[in-house]
């Protein structure tokens, strides 16, 4: 087994070698460093294979308390290093056996690291999540079936709920286009992910827009008001960030 | 393994109540383990959609005082609003599976996987990812 292994959290240009502040750490509280390879840069840590060899790491991520550390210390770091240099944030764990790992790596994938550094320069992400408004209840129209008989107002107000369900849903997503579009509009770029279902986003409304946005850094203004701005009786919406723009650091496929 | 002064961007902003908190987890994991750039490294795991899953769902009962009066079965009543929810129930459908896995003990049928009691099911078609 190695005595050390290599974090590595992120990629950017070769200047974060000079501009990083000494005194950053990542995850297991180790010293953030940069490797410089060409014009790249990788921010990296030496991490204990104790944590991080491929039994225990694995172990480790199933570990809710370790993954909840590890993520907030990835994530801060990330956000740390952000503030002086535009970076490509890597996955949680991406980790090798030694610094001539990364330099190869750098050296391999070099362009398609400036393409995404190219992608996110000068741009935030922000996060919008939209929930649907409970639907009302249904016992209002009793009166429209006076005349009928009980068999036939129960049947008449099923199908009215019913009715007035796929209307309200409709609205719904009638809200959440006109959302994105007003959003996007603001936008580089956008991405949307699956909503998180309700124990996760920790509401009981049903979450019906779960959306990453990139934005300029010199519109984050114009985006942020029309996120305020943006009304509809049918959902309520909510924003996060500014984050560094993990949703658009994907690798073009080569 | 808190790091001296490094900020924890969200937290100073949102007000420090619990679910706050724990949205605010999920949302981070939500990037940290799916999004940014997605490589190989020299150590190997499998952190695939499955599982990251199912961590989430853990994190929550581990955020909920009393996980058992949840009932493990809430994804039975989630209501799937618009279309584009349609694959949550595909996705709650192998959730399902792996929990019940997870809750017997260990994989349950597995005989035509190969060796790694952590391969997740799915790591096969995911791997059309940018992995390098």
């Amino acid at each position: 087994m190695a005595d050390s292994l290599v974090y590595l959290y992120a990629v950017g240009d070769a200047a974060l070698g000079e501009s990083l502040p000494p005194g950053l750490t990542g995850v297991d509280g180790a010293p953030v460093r940069v490797i410089v390879e060409g014009r790249l840069g990788a921010v990296v840590s030496t991490v204990d294979p104790v944590h991080f060899d491929e039994e225990t790491l694995q172990g480790n991520l199933e570990d809710l308390t370790w993954l909840a550390e590890t993520a907030r210390a990835h994530h801060a770091l990330v956000e740390a290093v952000w503030r002086h240099e535009p970076v490509a944030p890597l996955r949680l764990a991406t980790v090798y056996l030694d610094d001539d790992n990364i330099h190869s790596l750098l050296r391999q994938r070099g362009a398609a690291f400036t393409a995404v550094l190219d992608r996110i320069r000068g741009r935030r992400e922000w996060g919008i999540k939209a929930f649907a408004h409970g639907s009302e209840d249904v016992d209002a129209d009793q009166s429209a079936d006076s005349n009928l008989g009980p068999g036939a107002a129960y049947l008449l107000r099923k199908r009215m709920a019913r009715e007035r369900g796929a209307r309200a849903q409709q609205d719904v997503q009638e809200a959440v286009a006109d959302l994105h579009r007003a959003l996007s509009a603001a936008a580089a770029a956008s991405h949307l992910y699956p909503p998180q279902a309700p124990q996760l986003s920790g509401r009981r409304e049903p979450m019906v827009l779960n959306a990453a946005y990139l934005v300029e850094e010199s519109e984050a203004t114009t985006f942020t008001n029309a996120v305020q701005t943006w009304h509809s009786p049918h959902v309520h919406h909510e924003l996060t960030g500014p984050w560094v723009p993990y949703s658009f650091a994907m690798l073009e496929e080569s | 393994m808190t790091s001296g002064g490094l900020p924890v961007p969200g937290r100073a902003r949102q007000p420090a109540d619990h679910r706050q908190q724990s949205t605010n987890l999920a949302d981070i994991l939500e990037r940290v383990l799916d999004k940014g750039i997605v490589i190989a490294g020299d150590i190997r795991v499998n952190l695939l959609d499955i599982e990251l899953l199912t961590i989430k769902i853990r994190l929550l009962i581990a955020s909920v005082d009393k996980a058992r009066e949840i009932g493990i079965d809430w994804w039975e009543h989630d209501p799937t609003l618009s279309s584009g929810q349609r694959d949550l129930a595909e996705e709650n459908r192998r959730l399902r599976e792996r929990i019940g896995e997870l809750e017997t003990g260990r994989p349950a049928q597995r005989d035509s996987e190969d060796a790694s009691p952590h391969e997740p099911v799915g790591a096969r078609e995911r791997k059309t990812r940018s992995d390098g």
